[in-house]
């Protein structure tokens, strides 16, 4: 029932849209059968399977505008989110940056679905779990570890005829592996559209691997060291720095690409030259959705070509004022990298740190995207080439900016967080206090 | 609003659930029918950019079958054989599970209380007052900002209503309706000619309140450097301080690293206690369960155990309460049908206890439930959830100006700013929303880029002093983080100013 045929979509946006009364209406339809199993100290603790569909309605009279959103789906309940939504509108007051719906939209094929993820059954969960904690039970260690698919779909339609629609899967599923003396911990975390690239086993091997290397680190002292971040640990940096892109708050001066004087950062060289960044929604690797929320189509965007910034993000308003392609944000993006593997970075390095995981980061500053955070599940130190020992956890203060200025080196690109993200070799980033943390 | 369903159809359908789970082979079960609503009122300078309401319904059923957890949940579910139907699903996920289970679950006894209900004593329904009081007041607020030199202010309104009715196998029937409401906003100002710009935000704490929060007070108001509030929030007068201090941060001076006294307003100091105290002493985190996300945490049980763990100095007192009125956390009964309470977790600066559900009782030798699972939605399955987690007052009177009389070299800072914490609860960096140095007793001026590192056991048993019940307020959470999938939770921690002497202060100020 939660994932509605297209054809059954637009015929409950049909229906919601025939109740409309307002100048205007736009209607986003979605819904999702998720499912999960958790596990921690090699035992499964809780499991579940949800449904859910939800319906939001916007309504406008002139430029005020009112939203609804609902998840019961007879006649009444339809019309009296309807109705709502109309009551809110009426008794907001003019909103000047509102703009007219869009017309009709072409759309993009994604091939965000996969059909062996639609079919998971809780037994399969159980087995993904079971493949995750036999092998650490087996060897004395712990594992913690959650597995979540999702198959669900997305429509879209308003009063002027535009109508999307969209499938999607998806799987994540993450492992913390301790050693049973609580000095080692590893982890390892792997995200699908498509289940049947998963395996529960050799992921938690990697963690495995980490825990047993990473027990009774030593404490070095904190400072300015060339780090190699994994996928995994490079991701949440960069994603923030991506979201920070909107060309509203630059143009106001509060964001990173605020110019001095007024103005963008669009057009100026900000990062190392090797440093190109897009998003592409039909990209095999991270298939994403076709549309944006308000129905504006996502299509391959170049965002830094060689260290220059190429394009920011707009709202459509934005981009009216400033007479230019009103650009949506991206739900994913790609960072294009290098080819050496990252057993490759870590021969090349002389001194330096290997990080698996950050953790718990935090804006400091927005200006600079000044951000903080800790290691986490694997912290090395790498010496001619070799890792040499585990050392103690440390606090981080860095900017992703200033890291992609002191790029030494970029891996191949892989998958993580949705995105596709290089190792990152890295120099003087900056470690500020020590942790006692595993 | 439109009221949700009758109580004696909830206990219908509640009860078709809880047979349909026994007949299949549960040994318990518990059904959540819940309603839950929520109300966005945003804007920005002259604009309402949306006004938005949500409502979502369903129920969530969780059983205990051959000794393990099961759950499922369905949408929109009316009528009896829905709920029996997701009552078998959850049944047959217990079973899958209980292949893999080392332990089975034991549940600490509780009691039935039979048919019963609990209301949050609010003044005046935030969800009734009219939509255009609630939009002139963020005008209003955004307009005294821009006049007082922001540049740019957004506000909003965050209104959420929880109607929950929780019935289970031991034979309680509990309809509770939970109010919460939080006003916000941030406050730019912008220096064009060095292209540097600075943010203020608001001073307000998110409180289990109607919008009688929102009704000025003067009693409320605690004067002084800046205005703090207590029970009554003045937000028009927070935004004209904001952009009047946001425009001062520009021009302040950047903090010059190095240990400082630090004197921490409830504003600020309620974050701290979240993070150092609140979640470390969550039991779940401590035996492993949080360990592949939020982590575990460095009270470990054996440091309870022997009684002579000094979490704090002898000043410390640290209380766990699902009770205090107007906090984010009281409720009458948690989401597994136990009665709320009150309890200590660090006595004299000792730690004492953690907080614990029924499925953990019996791990810390407890005979019931501290009375702290929640879930977040119908569809999410309760967990344990952080309490009210408030430092008690100082018990000799002493107010915030006695205080920095008698600091040499020290740092007042209010409002609470970038938090982050490592996965054992050691290592943590504050920020804040107004620093001000402290120079031979006296306040010497506006300090920007300031940032605190310290370890939370260092931390705390630095705590020499903290002012008395006068000055108690509540901070909180809105939406506070925990579990996979991540589920939110709303949470009040109290406190007093309190000084911490001696602490680790970084600059944060960089170029790029």
């Amino acid at each position: 029932m939660a994932i509605l045929s297209k054809e059954e979509a637009k015929r409950i946006i049909d229906k919601v849209l025939a109740f409309s009364k307002a100048d205007e209406m736009s209607v986003i339809l979605s819904g999702n059968r998720t499912g999960n199993i958790r596990y921690a100290r090699n035992s499964v603790s809780t499991s579940g399977e949800t449904e859910d569909l939800s319906l939001s309605v916007t309504s406008v009279f002139g430029k005020k505008s009112g939203t609804s959103t609902i998840n019961e789906f007879d006649d009444s309940s339809l019309e009296k989110s309807v109705r709502r939504a109309e009551e809110i509108a009426g008794l907001a007051p003019d909103n000047p940056e509102y703009l007219p719906v869009l017309g009709p939209q072409q759309y993009l094929e994604t091939n965000s679905f996969a059909e062996s993820t639609a079919n998971i059954k809780p037994d399969y969960r159980a087995k993904a779990a079971f493949d995750s904690i036999d092998p650490c039970a087996k060897k004395n260690l712990t594992a913690a570890g959650y597995m979540e698919d999702t198959a669900g779909f997305s429509a879209i339609g308003n009063s002027k005829g535009l109508f999307g629609y969209n499938q999607s899967t998806s799987v994540g599923f993450s492992v913390t592996v301790r050693t049973a003396d609580g000095t080692g911990s590893g982890y390892a975390a792997r995200d699908y559209n498509d289940v049947s690239k998963l395996s529960t086993l050799s992921a938690t091997e990697v963690a495995m691997q980490k825990a047993l290397a990473s027990s009774s680190a030593k404490a070095i002292e904190p400072g300015k060291y060339t780090v190699i971040l994994e996928p995994t640990a490079g991701v949440d940096l960069l994603q923030n720095m991506m979201r920070s892109m909107d060309a509203r708050n630059g143009d106001e001066g509060r964001s990173f690409l605020g110019k001095k004087g007024g103005g963008t950062r669009l057009g100026e060289k900000l990062f190392d030259e090797r440093v190109t960044i897009y998003s592409d929604p039909q990209n095999p690797e991270i298939p994403g959705s076709p549309f944006a929320g308000d129905g504006r189509p996502q299509e391959k965007v170049v965002w830094v070509e060689n260290g220059v910034v190429k394009n920011m993000y707009y709202s459509r308003f934005w981009a009216e004022k400033k007479g230019v392609k009103a650009i949506p944000s991206p739900s994913a993006f790609i960072f294009q990298g290098g080819s050496q593997s990252l057993a490759e970075m870590i021969k090349s390095t002389e001194r330096g740190i290997l990080v698996t995981r950050l953790w718990y980061i935090r804006a400091v500053d927005p200006q600079t995207l000044l951000y903080t955070g800790l290691t986490r599940d694997g912290t090395f130190y790498i010496e001619n080439g070799q890792i040499k020992y585990p050392v103690k956890n440390f606090r981080f203060n860095e900017s992703p900016v200033i890291m992609l200025n002191n790029l030494e080196a970029m891996g191949k690109p892989v998958r993580a967080g949705g995105n596709l993200i290089p190792p990152l070799k890295i120099r003087d980033f900056t470690f500020t206090s020590l942790s006692d943390a595993v | 609003m439109e009221p949700g369903i009758d109580v004696a159809i909830k206990k219908k359908l509640a009860d078709a659930a809880l047979n349909a789970a026994k007949s299949k082979g549960a040994s318990y079960a518990d059904v959540r029918i819940g309603r839950y609503l929520n109300q966005f009122v945003i804007t920005r300078e002259d604009k309402v950019q949306n006004i938005v309401n949500t409502e979502s319904y369903g129920v969530g059923i969780r059983v205990i079958a051959d000794g393990c957890w099961g759950f499922s949940a369905v949408v929109d579910a009316k009528n009896e054989s829905q709920l029996a139907k997701a009552a078998e699903d959850a049944v047959a996920i217990a079973k899958a599970n209980a292949k893999l289970m080392k332990e089975p679950v034991q549940l600490a006894p509780q009691k039935g209380f039979g048919e019963v209900s609990w209301k949050a004593p609010i003044v005046k329904n935030a969800f009734e007052v009219p939509i255009k009081e609630k939009v002139d007041l963020l005008l209003s607020v955004n307009d005294a900002a821009l006049k007082n030199g922001a540049n740019y202010v957004n506000s909003v309104l965050f209104m959420v209503n929880e109607q929950k009715y929780f019935a289970s196998t031991d034979g309680s029937y509990i309809d509770q309706d939970v109010h919460r409401i939080w006003p916000n906003f941030n406050v730019t100002a912008i220096d064009p000619a060095s292209g540097k710009f600075e943010t203020r935000n608001a001073l307000s704490a998110p409180l289990g309140m109607g919008y009688d929060y929102l009704q000025v007070n003067p009693s409320d108001k605690l004067t002084g450097i800046t205005t703090r509030y207590n029970k009554g929030y003045d937000m028009l007068e927070d935004a004209t301080a904001a952009a009047r201090q946001a425009k001062e941060k520009l021009t302040a001076k950047s903090v010059e690293a190095g240990k400082y006294d630090l004197i921490l307003d409830p504003s600020h100091l309620w974050l701290t206690i979240h993070e150092s105290v609140g979640h470390p002493l969550e039991l779940d985190r401590v035996l492993g369960y949080e360990a592949n996300f939020a982590g575990t945490s460095f009270a470990t049980l054996d440091k309870w155990k022997s009684k002579n763990f000094q979490y704090g100095s002898k000043e410390v007192n640290l209380i766990a309460d699902k009770l205090q009125v107007g906090s984010l956390g009281a409720v009458g009964w948690d989401d597994e049908g136990v009665n709320t309470k009150k309890w200590d977790l660090v006595k004299d600066g000792m730690l004492v206890n953690y907080q614990a559900i029924r499925d953990q009782a019996h791990i810390i030798g407890e005979k019931e439930s501290h009375g702290c699972c929640y879930a977040d939605s119908w569809a999410s399955v309760q967990f344990q959830r952080m309490p009210n987690v408030s430092l008690a007052p100082g018990k000799t009177p002493l107010s915030v100006d006695e205080m920095i009389k008698d600091v040499k070299k020290g740092i007042y800072i209010i409002g609470d700013g970038s938090f982050s914490i490592d996965q054992q609860r050691y290592n943590f960096q504050f920020g804040g929303q107004l620093f001000y140095e402290i120079k031979d007793g006296k306040i010497a001026g506006m300090l920007k880029d300031v940032a605190y590192q310290s370890n939370t056991q260092e931390f705390w048993n630095s705590c020499v002093q903290i002012c008395d019940e006068r000055d108690y307020r509540l901070g909180g959470s809105f939406r506070d983080g925990k579990g996979q999938p991540m589920q939110v939770s709303a949470v009040s921690h109290g406190s007093s100013t309190t000084r911490f002497n001696g602490v680790n202060v970084i600059n944060t100020a960089r170029k790029i």
